[in-house]
């Protein structure tokens, strides 16, 4: 487990969270995990007595939760060596030059400007989109949406907060929800008013908050009623942690006739588990879609659902994984057909390489009397080399009638005849096994923004030739 | 000595001997046919000559700009330039023949992604794109597609003779390119085929049908029986296999198969 050494709150503690701190008082991060620090946290936020109260609650579960059994083994996280808060200006006091080599060296080889790295890194709350994000933020709000980071909207928008946080992933819903719960920080909070567009992409970067980056994010997003709204998070630089455990809960609202898209992609260094629990409830004629590349940490277990509430909603998970050497993916994704009348696909793609291990896991439940609906799940997994390893577990409950499930599961190899056939014509053979495995996630990558599409599969590349940090 | 010379080729599939000693000697400038009933090992000759790891070399040599290409990988052969126009183009999902056009040029000049001096630019590859499609009588819609994918037999075969005006080899190994293809799409390769025949370019054009070779007119054809040439000469030698057939070398005449 990774170290970090005690810091002292910077100079602009005051400024920038603006409570009294008395002239003798030193805060000092602490590891570990009791009723004392959670506290301690809430008091910092100056939160309300019920998210005080609710974190409390939360640790007391995530305390009586084992762990899970299933999955990737966790056995190795130390919970009590973990730091459960640290302020944005304490990750900022690191240095480029303390940043491990490989890190650095990917950032070089992924072409990151400098001032971006930075911000990766965690090292500089400041990020030349500044600018960007004023004259975005200005727009937005004349529109009625609110886009902050999840601390400012308790504070700044306490009723519709209460009224959505934790609905939809409630603290006991697993041990990991239950431990963020209980130390969330940082994270994204989307409102989308009745029938409003947004146009273009929300990115979690262009919050200029270190915090953002956080290990304990918290994410809420409410799509009224009509409205649409595209969200992403992360880029495919590796976001550098000496955290070793990430663990977000992103709980997402789609209103009648609402379409939200959720896209990550996320590039942990090898070093950090990476356990999220994302959900969203769709309801009559909402569309729910989560775009989801996992590359990077060292495991991975992540599911997005879609919980369809009401007749004609629809859920669709499309994720990518990539596992390299010592590295598990175990991702996949949940669609519970609550209602009659609605629809779900999921799309998984998996690649492993050097002994890396991907694994698909999935649950399609159809209530009694959710009749009519239809679901279809597709997994296809790549597998580089004879060491790597990919699993398929499908489960499928279904209690309705006149159900459509479809399920198609493949296992390949980079074909001998694809890499015979772009050698052929002079293409060495490391690139044109890149472009084969560039192909094979295309049905992911087209879905991305340009410059996200670009990014992936410079990574690719980068991954391929085993050079990734 | 010529420009390209396969001498003794022995060549096995799983363990069988396919190729039994095949020697071939072509120069800049020349067509030569090689004719043979299916099964013969016309396309063991074909994936030998360009590398393909399912053919096991067992004995022999083809020497090119001095060099034994049996010891290169494909992609070193491509780029010394030779060429394979595939009986049965691969399908790679995901990649759009743009990309992989693009791609292969640039690996072929020998840009590897940082002397951009080397690399085409997007005009360049436009307007060589452009004039070649119309002589194959192709529009550019297949430009996005996937490589191969869903493309008609016919498309297929246009798309391999596309790349190989692209890519300008020195020498070409057309695999039954005539193949599945209707009279005019034959012609309109042949044309093709026919613009880029010249001093700079020798080429190896396997067949069944004597056909194209009405429109491909070989110097020489050579014909290859149970992984051995029975038979070589002039364009004579494909008059005599039309009235014929193989018959003569212990073959029933048999209606070739082929599902392109
Ligand atoms: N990958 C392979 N595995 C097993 N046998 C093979 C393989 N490739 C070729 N062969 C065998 O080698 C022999 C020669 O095949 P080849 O494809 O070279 O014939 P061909 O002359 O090109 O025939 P056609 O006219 O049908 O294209 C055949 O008996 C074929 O079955
Ligand atoms: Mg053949």
């Amino acid at each position: 487990m990774a170290t970090v050494p005690k810091i002292e709150v910077g100079a602009d503690y005051k400024e920038k969270y603006g409570f009294f701190v008395p002239e003798e008082y030193v805060f000092k991060a602490k590891r570990g995990l009791n009723p004392d620090i959670v506290t301690e946290i809430s008091w910092m936020k100056q939160e309300p007595e019920w998210m005080a109260k609710m974190r409390l609650r939360s640790l007391e579960i995530f305390r009586k939760k084992p762990m899970p059994k299933w999955g990737a083994d966790l056995s190795v996280i130390d919970f009590e060596n973990i730091f459960y808060y640290l302020k944005a200006s304490d990750k900022q006091s690191k240095t480029w030059e303390e940043l491990p080599p490989d890190i650095k060296a990917t950032y070089d080889r992924l072409g990151v400007p400098e001032a971006e790295r930075k911000f990766l890194a965690g090292v500089s709350a400041q990020y030349e989109s500044e600018v960007v994000y004023h004259s975005l933020q200005e727009s937005l709000t004349k529109k009625g949406v609110i886009f902050t980071d999840t601390d400012s909207a308790l504070r700044d928008h306490p009723e519709l907060f209460k009224e959505y946080f934790g609905t939809v992933i409630p603290p006991a819903d697993n041990k990991f929800a239950a431990l963020n719960t209980a130390v969330w920080s940082g994270g994204s909070f989307i409102y989308v008013p009745k029938g409003v567009h947004v146009e273009i992409p929300l990115q979690a970067y262009f919050r200029i908050n270190a915090e953002n980056m956080g290990q304990f994010e918290r994410t809420l997003i409410i799509c009224d009623e009509g409205s649409f709204v595209h969200y992403i998070e992360g880029c495919t630089a590796p976001i550098y942690t000496t955290d070793s455990l990430h663990s977000a809960v992103v709980e997402i609202i789609v209103k009648k006739n609402a379409r939200c898209r959720y896209t990550t992609i996320q590039n942990w260094s090898t070093n950090v588990f990476n356990l999220v629990t994302k959900r969203a409830m769709a309801y009559a004629d909402a569309t729910m879609e989560w775009v989801d590349g996992n590359l990077g940490s060292q495991i991975t277990m992540k599911y997005p659902s879609v919980y369809l509430m009401e007749p004609g909603a629809k859920g669709d998970v499309l994720s990518v994984a990539f596992a390299g050497k010592g590295q598990h993916q175990d991702a996949g994704g949940k669609m519970i057909h609550v209602a009659p009348n609605t629809t779900s696909t999921i799309t998984s793609k998996s690649i492993s390489k050097a002994g890396g291990r991907t694994s698909y896991r999935g649950h399609i439940k159809i209530y009694p009397g959710a009749n009519n609906c239809k679901s279809f799940v597709k997994c296809d997994a790549l597998l580089l080399d004879d060491e790597s390893r990919s699993d398929t577990y499908p489960y499928n409950d279904v209690d309705a009638e006149n159900v459509t499930l479809g399920h198609e599961a493949t296992v390949s190899k980079v074909s001998d005849e694809q890499l015979f056939y772009l050698m052929s014509r002079g293409i060495p053979r490391a690139e044109a096994e890149t472009m084969i495995v560039n192909g094979f996630i295309e049905p992911f990558t087209k879905e991305l923004p340009l410059e996200y599409a670009v990014e992936l599969n410079r990574l690719i590349q980068l991954e391929m030739e085993g050079s990734v940090g | 000595m010529a420009d390209f010379e396969i001498k003794d080729l022995r060549a096995s599939v799983e363990g069988r001997q396919i190729l039994k000693g095949v020697s071939l000697a072509i120069s800049m400038g020349e067509v030569h046919a090689v004719m043979g009933p299916n099964g013969s090992g016309k396309s063991t000759l074909s994936h030998t000559l360009m590398g393909h790891p399912g053919y096991t070399v067992d004995g022999g040599s083809v020497l090119f700009k001095g060099q034994n290409v049996l010891e290169l990988e494909p992609d070193e052969r491509a780029r010394l330039g030779m060429f394979l126009a595939f009986q049965y183009p691969v399908v790679v999902p995901g990649i759009s023949m743009a990309n992989f056009l693009r791609t292969a040029l640039n690996s072929k000049r020998g840009y590897d992604g940082k002397d951009k001096s080397k690399q085409v630019t997007p005009k360049e590859f436009r307007s060589m794109m452009k004039s070649e499609l119309e002589v194959l009588h192709m529009d550019d819609s297949f430009l996005p597609r996937y490589i191969n994918d869903g493309f008609s037999g016919g498309e297929k075969k246009r798309a391999e003779i596309l790349q190989m005006a692209m890519l300008k080899p020195e020498i070409a190994i057309l695999d039954e390119t005539d193949s599945g293809l209707d009279i005019d799409s034959i012609k309109f390769v042949a044309e093709a085929v026919n613009r880029m025949r010249g001093p700079e370019l020798g080429i190896l054009i396997i067949t069944h049908y004597t056909r194209v070779l009405e429109f491909i007119k070989p110097d020489y054809v050579h014909v290859l029986v149970d992984g051995k040439f029975v038979l070589s000469g002039g364009p004579e030698v494909a008059e005599r296999l039309e009235n014929t057939g193989y018959a003569e070398w212990g073959h029933a005449e048999e209606e070739p198969k082929e599902v392109a």
